[in-house]
C-alpha cells in the first residue's frame, strides 16, 4: 500500500516533468515573438531586445527551462505580459467562477447521473429507463453550446426566469450567485449526467443479478438498501472511473461554457491569453490543469481500494 | 410417537395448491403445477427430486423471491401461522424474510456481498429485524459466528468474504439466517457446492443448531442419503408436482411411487462430491411448457398402463401419513 503510493508519486512526478518540457517547448517553438507583443506595434528594435534580455529569452533553452521550473516550485508562475501582474494573482481572481461552475457541475452530474442510472437499472425497460435512453442520446450528440443557447433562449430570454449571462460573486449573496450558475451548470452537466447514468445503469444491471442481491432480499432488506447499499458499492468501480474521466472532460467544457455564458473565469482568461500570446498565463494554466488532472487520477485509483476491499496494489 | 403428536398440533407452514409460472418470449413454463404440503413447528422436511423439478421455485415462491419480470405465482396460498403470505404487502413481507423465515442458498461463494465484512452483513440482518444499534448488532454478529463454530470469531467478524473458505462462508450464511431466530429455515442445497468433508460438517452443524433452536427446516437436496440423516419427513417432487410424501422411515421402508423407487435404486455416489446429482433414471423429463396429459412420469415409468397416459393421478393418502400420486401405488408397494 505505502509502496504503491510511493510508486504512484514517483510516476506522477515523471509525468509532470514531461508535461513541463512539452509545455515549455510548445510555446518557445510556436511562431510569434512575445517580446515584440509586449513592446507593442510602435516599438523599436532596441526596446524589443531590451525586453528579450529582461525576460531571459536570450539564454540557452535548458537554462530558461530550469529557471522556469525553479520559479514555479517557489510559487512564482511569472508575470502576465499583457496585464503586467503576477499570473497567480490573475488566476486567483478568476478562480471563483470557474471553481463554482466545476464543483456545481460535478455535484449535479454525480447525484443526478448516479440516481438516474440506479433507477433505470432497477426498473430496466420501464419508464425511467426509456427516458434515460432518449435523454442520453440527446446529451451525447448535441454540443454544449447548442444546449446552452437553447436553454438561454427558453429560460432567460423568453421567460425571464433566470439571468441570461454573467456572474455574481458569492459574497454578493448566495441566492444571486446560484441563480446565475443554474443555466451554465445544467448546460455543462447534461452530457456528464448522461455519461454517468449510462455507465451506472450498465454496472448496476450486472450487480443486481448477482446471488448476493437475492441474499439481501432474503434477509429483509428494503429496496432502498438493496439499491444504494448492497448494489451501488459493488457497481462503484466503473462509476468512479467515469466520474474521473468526466473531471478531465470538464476542464475543456468549462472553457466553452464560460464563453457562452460570459463568466469571468479561468477559461475566459486562457482564451484571451491565447489570442494575445500571453505565454506565462498559458503555460501556468497548462501546468496547473495537468497537475490537477494527475491528482484526480491518483485520487480515483486510491479510492478504488475504499470501494472494493479486494483491490490491493 | 410422542413427537408426532406435538407436531400434528401446530402447523407452521401450510402451502395449498401453489402454482408458479415463468413467462418466456412465446411460452409459459408451468414450474409449479399446484403443490400442497405442510411443515409443522420444529419439523425438518426434506424436499428431493431431479434438477429442474421445482424445488428452488417452491422455496422462492414461499418467500416471494422470484424474478419479478419473468415469474409469477398465479394461484394457491402460502399460509404461515394461518396468514397467507401471498396476500401481504411488500413491506409486511420484508418483516417475514430473514425474521420469521430465513433462507440459505446453494453457493456460498457468491451469496455474500463481496464489499462488506461478514460481521457487517450479519449485523445488517439483526438491525433490520430488531432495530438495535450498529455496535450491539456487531457484538451479536460475533456471537453468531461463535454459534456456528467459526474459530477466532473476534477476528473473523471483520473479515471480508474473499478472506474465507467456502465452508466458512456457508457457516456465515447460516449465522446470518439464524441471527433473528427464525421459525422456519429454508436450506436450498446448502452443501452441494462444497467439498465432501466440508459437506458433512455443514450438515452436522445444521442438524445440531436446528435441535438447539427448535427451528423448523425445509431441506432441499438432491441426495436421499442426506434426507435420511437429517429429516423427519420427505416430499418427493417430479416435474413441478409432489409425487410422494411420507415420514422418512415410511418412505425408505416402502416407497409408493415408481419415481421414488427409481431414486432409491440408484443412490448417488457421495464420494464424487459436488458432482453428486440424483441418479440417472432413463427417459426424458417432460417439457413443462406443454400441458401434461396423464401422469407426467409415464414416459419413464416401468409400470405405466393405459390409464396413466390418459388421466393425471392426484396425490392421495395410500396409508395414514403416506401419500403418493400414482394409479398403481397399492399394487407397487405390495410387489
Ligand atoms: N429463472 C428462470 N427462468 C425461467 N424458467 C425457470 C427459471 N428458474 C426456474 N425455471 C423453471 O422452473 C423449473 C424448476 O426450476 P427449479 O430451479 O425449481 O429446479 P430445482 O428443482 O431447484 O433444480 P436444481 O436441483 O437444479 O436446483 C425449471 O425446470 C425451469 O423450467
Ligand atoms: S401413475 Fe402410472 S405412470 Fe404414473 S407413476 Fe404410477 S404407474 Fe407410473
Ligand atoms: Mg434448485
Amino acid at each position: 500500500m505505502a509502496g504503491y503510493i510511493l510508486r504512484r508519486l514517483v510516476s506522477t512526478i515523471a509525468v509532470m516533468v514531461m508535461v513541463g518540457i512539452f509545455v515549455f517547448l510548445l510555446l518557445r517553438l510556436a511562431p510569434g515573438d512575445p517580446a515584440a507583443m509586449i513592446a507593442g506595434r510602435s516599438a523599436t528594435e532596441e526596446m524589443i531586445a531590451g525586453i528579450r534580455e529582461q525576460l531571459g529569452l536570450n539564454d540557452p533553452m535548458p537554462v530558461q527551462f530550469m529557471h522556469w521550473v525553479g520559479d514555479m516550485l517557489a510559487g512564482d508562475f511569472g508575470t502576465s505580459i499583457l496585464a503586467g501582474r503576477p499570473v497567480l494573482e490573475l488566476l486567483s481572481q478568476r478562480l471563483e467562477p470557474t471553481l463554482s461552475l466545476a464543483i456545481l457541475t460535478m455535484i449535479l452530474a454525480v447525484t443526478i447521473g448516479v440516481s438516474f442510472g440506479v433507477l433505470a437499472a432497477w426498473r430496466a425497460g420501464g419508464f425511467v429507463d426509456r427516458i434515460l435512453t432518449g435523454f442520453s442520446a440527446l446529451g451525447y450528440s448535441v454540443p454544449v453550446f447548442v444546449i446552452g443557447f437553447f436553454l438561454i433562449y427558453f429560460f432567460a430570454v423568453r421567460t425571464h426566469w433566470l439571468p441570461v449571462q454573467g456572474y455574481v460573486p458569492m459574497s454578493n449573496g448566495i441566492a444571486l450567485w446560484f441563480m446565475h450558475l443554474i443555466l451554465p451548470t445544467v448546460t455543462l452537466g447534461l452530457g456528464f449526467i448522461a455519461f454517468i447514468a449510462r455507465v451506472t445503469r450498465a454496472s448496476m444491471l450486472e450487480v443486481l443479478s448477482e446471488d448476493y442481491m437475492r441474499t439481501a432480499v432474503a434477509k429483509g432488506a428494503s429496496s432502498y438498501a438493496m439499491l444504494f447499499h448492497h448494489a451501488l458499492k459493488n457497481a462503484g468501480v466503473p462509476i468512479l472511473t467515469v466520474v474521473g474521466i468526466s473531471f478531465a472532460y470538464l476542464i475543456g467544457g468549462v472553457v466553452i461554457t464560460e464563453t457562452v455564458f460570459n463568466l469571468p473565469g479561468i477559461g475566459r482568461l486562457v482564451v484571451d491569453a491565447i489570442n494575445n500570446r500571453d505565454y506565462p498565463i498559458i503555460q501556468s494554466v497548462l501546468i496547473l490543469t495537468s497537475g490537477l488532472y494527475v491528482l484526480i487520477n491518483l485520487t480515483v485509483d486510491l479510492t478504488y481500494m475504499l470501494i472494493d476491499p479486494r483491490i490491493r496494489y | 410417537m410422542q413427537m408426532h403428536n406435538t407436531i400434528r398440533d401446530e402447523v407452521l407452514l401450510d402451502v395449498r395448491s401453489l402454482e408458479t409460472h415463468f413467462y418466456g418470449e412465446e411460452s409459459v413454463t408451468h414450474a409449479l403445477g399446484g403443490i400442497s404440503f405442510q411443515i409443522m413447528k420444529g419439523e425438518t422436511v426434506g424436499v428431493v427430486g431431479e434438477s429442474g423439478c421445482g424445488k428452488s421455485v417452491t422455496a422462492l415462491s414461499i418467500l416471494r423471491l422470484l424474478p419479478k419480470l419473468t415469474a409469477r405465482t398465479v394461484g394457491g396460498e402460502v399460509r404461515f401461522h394461518g396468514q397467507d403470505l401471498l396476500k401481504l404487502s411488500e413491506q409486511e413481507m420484508r418483516k417475514i424474510r430473514g425474521g420469521k423465515i430465513a433462507m440459505i442458498f446453494q453457493d456460498p461463494m457468491t451469496s455474500l456481498n463481496p464489499v462488506y465484512t461478514v460481521g457487517h452483513q450479519i449485523a445488517e440482518a439483526i438491525q433490520i429485524h430488531t432495530g438495535v444499534s450498529r455496535s450491539s448488532a456487531l457484538t451479536e454478529a460475533e456471537e453468531m459466528l461463535r454459534f456456528v463454530r467459526i474459530a477466532d470469531p473476534e477476528r473473523r467478524v471483520s473479515n471480508y468474504p474473499y478472506e474465507m473458505s467456502g465452508g466458512m462462508r456457508q457457516r456465515v450464511m447460516i449465522a446470518m439466517a439464524l441471527a433473528c431466530s427464525p421459525e422456519l429455515l429454508i436450506a436450498d442445497e446448502p452443501t452441494t457446492a462444497l467439498d465432501v468433508t466440508i459437506q458433512a460438517q455443514i450438515l452436522r452443524l445444521i442438524v445440531d443448531l436446528k435441535e438447539r433452536t427448535g427451528t423448523a427446516v425445509m431441506f432441499i437436496t438432491h441426495d436421499l442419503g442426506v434426507v435420511a440423516e437429517t429429516c423427519q419427513r420427505v416430499i418427493v417432487m417430479y416435474a413441478g408436482r409432489i409425487v410422494e410424501q411420507a415420514s422418512v422411515m415410511d418412505l425408505f421402508a416402502r416407497p409408493m411411487h415408481p419415481y421414488t423407487q427409481a431414486l432409491m435404486h440408484s443412490v448417488p455416489d457421495r464420494r464424487r462430491g459436488r458432482q453428486s446429482r440424483l441418479p440417472e433414471i432413463p427417459g426424458i423429463v417432460p417439457n413443462l411448457r406443454d400441458p401434461i396429459i396423464g401422469c407426467s412420469f409415464a414416459p419413464r415409468c416401468p409400470f405405466a398402463i393405459d390409464i396413466c397416459r390418459e388421466k393425471t393421478p392426484v396425490l392421495r393418502d395410500i396409508e395414514s401419513g403416506h401419500a403418493a400420486a400414482c394409479w398403481r401405488s397399492e399394487e407397487i408397494v405390495c410387489a
